[in-house]
């Protein structure tokens, strides 16, 4: 007997129900298909295509009137179920009819989630999920711009779509890189780079505040820092939610979506549901893929059939030309788990693959996706792998030969790529005198100039030979970064500067990272080198950074922190004193020292009240003294000629000149000077690693001291006769250990590798040079220059890291 | 009885960052890694290793400020030549809030 069955919703998977049911037994039921959209089934996935004009709206169409007629479909489309009466088993449509039936199947699909910002409702705010929402961006097109908020695919489909059609987009994600659910940061920042070719914006770590209208129409969306992005429409597209609302209504279970068990049915017996409304085993689907198999499943159980819906691995490809990515299964970090990484910086491509017990589970692909669906069937039959392990990543067609190939990144260099700085001599110069017969290291800096003068590009220099005479050249041995690298810190820092790159993720790809996103060693030498390359372009990454710099205080053994504040050439004023010791009160300082660079440390102060802190000290015009930092640290003198019977130059205000212009500076390690009045050097500058001692005939300039681990006195580099030219010369020095050593080398270690008299080349001799070097210096300063306790006390900076999240030992006390 | 409790909002807690929570048992560290996903452990490992909160994140791993070791978010397990665990205490996320086991953070006082 033929029975009624009742559909709510003509989306994708429950199409297909009735596509099984006809091909099973066209008689078994009578079908009442209802659908919100005035329209039938068509494919949704297909919506970006239509929307970038390479497909019309009649080439998606899955079902059309035809189709429905010859299976017997009764269509009720644009009208919406109001009403289920579960009892009864009658449904009420939005007109008031009432219909019985003997099953019912949801397939009401999912609802976009709109963010309730002030604004959200606004005309010309719309989502991604529609005929009619594609429409409205297809109503775009030159002159006008768009913004879309969520970076997801989605998200990035709509915003290439509409960049096809010539719209000005602007990409907004919360994350801090595109589709992170799907990739990690290296295949994100792949990813954004395409994007950022096609002309589309992207702000990542970016926080919507509140959309903008004129006269009940959206004219722009304004950020959390204040940035204000004009637009004609705004996208959200930040997820889905399960369309369960009349289910829930009607009495069956729901949960995030509407429960169904392995036979696809609800809670009620006769009621089934199928497709992105679902909630299976506590799992949402937002992929076709999976609600086909429900709609084969529940088509069975509709028949009264044995049959079980077991949710499988699903892949993603995103569905922009141009883009070429593919993810699938798991790629977190775990315990037992292995990486498998391939980065082929010339073509753009990265392939990451994650090992568990000798099977793959995930994998994430971008530039050369055509591996996928066979990395994706070994993910999926959960296949032993530890025979093809050492060349899995390069996929199914492997024959044996290539491997992993630590030149790549130089390979991948321009020609006119600077190799050597100090005598501008680019890649094709080097190959070039490899080619007519230099076949060692000595023989090219002979012929060519290049490593003949500091040897930082020694290495790149190596490469090149490596890479002109294959098997001929025997590789020396480098020095590497880390486990992460092959190449060594010279050789990091001159293709950050060859390739501008201007993230720690970039880096990574570019430079051919060997895991996917470094570790504690390299990860704050990348950022200190971009912030030395980049002042200003480069945005500092605090998270990178170790503890001391990141909240700007020394940790203690018992995780409390000292604060310093900073005493310019150890003078200070009844004032400050007042000040310290108010504060040391305050905040019940256990200890109060005098340090041995001539300031004050508090000792033992709370993580939470650094920011108090701070800002009482900061009332008082004190600012960081750094005493944390990789970078400018402290400056002492001597009383010098203002009292001293002995003193030749003011060397009180010198110190304090070199260390008003210095202080906020990051560089490789820490920087310490001092300033003596006569020889008798009562401030030790003997052993800085810049010292100035003060003489009759004017100051002379000493180099490369240490008095820590090792212990060394300084070397002369110049003697000269103004105040105004010992600050250009130490500034001057400063830039340029900044620029050439590497990350927690101390001066006199980088002295000792490029030589002294290299140095004296550059700025004793070359007075242009020593101008530049100094204003380069000065330049980099304009974005350091600023005390980070004020923005900290003051204008609320990283304040997460200051305040629990949650404190549980005041709840009880309650 | 629901046995997880709300301790934030995802947005809380920046990417690649860390914050605690506290309890009459001691300080939890929560982590946000790069890809979103979050995990608690105890911030110390009594003698050895801690406040984690404030160490560098690489992947699924914390690098100790004091020692360098470097523990395993998902296990709590340190890594390499290095031997001991911080107990690991189970989170979910949902519609963007973070919840805590509630056994992690109620008082033992009980007992
Ligand atoms: C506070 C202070 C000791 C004092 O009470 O006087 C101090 C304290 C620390 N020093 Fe120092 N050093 C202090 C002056 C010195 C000096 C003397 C000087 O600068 O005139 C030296 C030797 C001179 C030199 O640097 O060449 C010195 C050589 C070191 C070293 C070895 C550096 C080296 O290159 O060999 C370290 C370890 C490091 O930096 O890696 C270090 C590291 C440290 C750290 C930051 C250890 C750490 O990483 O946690 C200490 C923080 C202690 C704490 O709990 O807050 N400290 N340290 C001094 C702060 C000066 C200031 O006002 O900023
Ligand atoms: C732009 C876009 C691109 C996509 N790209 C991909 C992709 O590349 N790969 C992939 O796997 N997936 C993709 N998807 C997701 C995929 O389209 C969905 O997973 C799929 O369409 C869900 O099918 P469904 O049948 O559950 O719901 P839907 O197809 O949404 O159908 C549900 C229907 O129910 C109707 N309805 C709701 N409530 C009622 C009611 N009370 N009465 C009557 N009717 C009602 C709705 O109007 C709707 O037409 C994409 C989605 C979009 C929007
Ligand atoms: S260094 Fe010379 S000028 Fe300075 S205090 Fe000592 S004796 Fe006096
Ligand atoms: S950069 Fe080549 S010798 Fe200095």
């Amino acid at each position: 007997m033929t029975q009624k069955l009742v559909i709510i919703g003509a989306g994708m998977a429950s199409g297909r129900v009735i596509e099984h049911l006809r091909d099973a037994d066209p008689d078994a039921y009578d079908i009442t298909l209802f659908n919100a959209e005035p329209r039938g089934n068509y494919n949704r996935i297909m919506l970006s295509p239509v929307l970038s004009g390479d497909k019309t709206y009649q080439e998606i169409v899955i079902h059309d009137a035809d189709w429905y007629e010859e299976n017997g479909v009764t269509c009720r489309f644009g009208e919406k179920i109001a009403s289920v009466d579960s009892a009864a088993k009658t449904v009420t449509a939005e007109n008031g009819d009432i219909l019985a039936y003997d099953k019912l199947l949801f397939g009401t699909g999912s609802n976009p989630f709109i963010i309730p910002l002030p604004g959200h409702d606004l005309e010309g705010v719309i989502a991604y999920r529609d005929l009619e929402d594609t429409q409205r961006m297809m109503g775009l097109g030159d002159g006008h711009s768009a913004v879309v908020i969520g970076g997801g695919l989605l998200g990035l489909e709509a915003a290439a779509g509409m960049a096809a059609r010539g719209v000005d987009v602007t990409v907004i994600h919360i994350m801090g890189h595109l589709m992170e659910r799907q990739l990690d940061e290296a295949a994100g920042y792949l990813l954004r780079r395409a994007l950022v070719d096609k002309g589309i914006t992207v702000k990542c770590s970016a926080n919507s505040k509140e959309i903008l209208g004129e006269d009940g129409k959206v004219r722009a969306l304004l950020l959390d820092d204040g940035t204000e992005i004009p637009c004609d429409l705004l996208v959200m597209a930040v997820g889905i939610r399960p369309n369960t609302a009349l289910a829930g209504e009607s009495g069956i279970m729901v949960g995030r979506g509407i429960h169904v068990d392995d036979q696809l049915l609800t809670s009620n017996e006769d009621i089934l549901a199928v497709g992105e409304c679902v909630e299976h085993d506590g799992a949402l689907f937002g992929l076709v893929a999976p609600l086909y198999e429900q709609a084969k499943v529940a088509a069975k159980t509709l028949l009264g059939e044995e049959a079980k819906f077991v949710q499988k691995e699903v892949s993603t490809k995103l569905k922009v030309t141009g883009c070429d990515l593919f993810s699938a299964g798991d790629f977190a970090e775990g315990e037992n788990r292995e990486d498998i990484i391939f980065r082929d910086p010339a073509r753009g491509v990265y392939k990451r693959l994650v090992i568990e017990n000798n099977t793959l589970v995930g994998a994430v692909m971008y530039g050369d996706t055509d591996d996928g669906s066979w990395f994706f069937g070994l993910i999926k039959d959960a296949t032993d792998i530890s025979d093809m392990r050492d060349t899995l990543i390069f996929g199914p067609a492997y024959q044996g030969g290539s491997t992993m190939d630590p030149l790549a990144a130089v390979a991948a260099l321009p020609d006119d790529a600077e190799i050597c700085g100090c005598n501008g001599i680019s890649k094709a110069q080097v190959v070039a005198a490899i080619n007519v017969g230099a076949h060692t290291l000595d023989a090219v800096k002979a012929t060519s100039k290049a490593a003949s003068s500091c040897g930082s590009c020694a290495g790149l220099v190596a490469d090149l030979l490596g890479l002109t005479l294959g098997d001929d050249f025997r590789m020396p041995e480098k020095e590497v970064i880390c486990k992460c690298s092959d190449m060594s810190h010279d050789d990091v820092r001159k293709l950050i500067i060859a390739k501008e790159l201007k993230s720690i993720p970039q880096a990574m790809q570019e430079l051919d990272w060997k895991t996917s996103c470094g570790c504690h060693i390299c990860r704050p030498a990348l950022n200190y080198y971009m912030v030395c390359a980049w002042p200003g372009a480069y945005e500092d990454d605090g998270k990178s950074r170790f503890i001391n710099e990141r909240v700007h205080a020394n940790i203690q053994k018992d995780g409390t922190y000292s604060v310093v504040p900073r005493m310019l050439g150890g003078i200070t004023t009844p004032d400050e004193l007042r000040a310290i010791a108010d504060a040391a009160d305050k905040y019940n300082v256990p200890t109060v020292k005098v340090t041995g660079g001539q300031r004050i440390d508090l000792l033992g102060i709370k993580k939470e009240d650094l920011p108090a802190i701070w800002y009482d000290l900061g009332k008082a015009g004190m600012i960081s003294g750094q005493a944390y930092a990789k970078g400018l640290r402290t400056v002492k003198t001597c009383v010098g000629t203002e009292h001293c019977r002995f003193g030749t130059q003011d060397s009180t205000g010198l110190g304090i000149k070199i260390e008003e212009a210095m202080w906020g500076a990051w560089s490789p390690h820490k920087f310490k000077l001092a300033v003596s009045g006569c020889p008798r050097n009562c401030a030790e500058a003997t052993c800085k690693d810049l010292g100035i001692i003060c003489v009759d005939s004017g100051y002379q300039i000493l180099v490369g001291g240490a008095a820590g681990l090792d212990l060394r006195q300084t070397e002369l580099l110049v003697q000269v006769a103004s105040e105004e030219e010992a600050i250009d010369v130490s500034c001057a020095f400063y830039q340029l250990y900044r620029e050439g050593a590497q990350y927690l080398h101390r001066p006199y270690k980088w002295i000792a590798k490029v030589g002294l008299d290299w140095i004296k080349e550059q700025i004793v001799d070359d007075l242009e040079n020593r101008k530049e070097k100094a204003e380069k210096f000065h330049y980099s300063q304009k974005f350091y220059q600023i005390d980070p306790w004020a923005e900290r006390a003051k204008q609320g900076v990283d304040a997460h890291e200051f305040t629990p999240l949650a404190d549980f030992t005041k709840v009880a006390a309650e | 009885m629901s046995n997880f409790i709300d301790i934030g909002s995802l947005t809380d807690i920046p990417l690649r960052g860390a914050r605690v929570v506290r309890t009459h048992r001691g300080d939890i560290a929560v982590f946000r890694t790069a890809t979103s996903e979050v995990f608690a452990l105890d911030e110390y490992l009594p003698g050895k290793a801690g406040p984690l909160s404030n160490g560098i994140q690489h992947d699924n791993k914390v690098t100790d400020p004091m020692r360098n070791w470097v523990f395993d978010l998902t296990t709590g397990e340190a890594q390499g030549a290095d031997e001991g665990t911080v107990a690991t205490y189970p989170i979910k996320l949902e519609d963007g809030r973070i919840l805590i086991a509630a056994s992690a953070v109620t008082a033992v006082a009980a007992e």
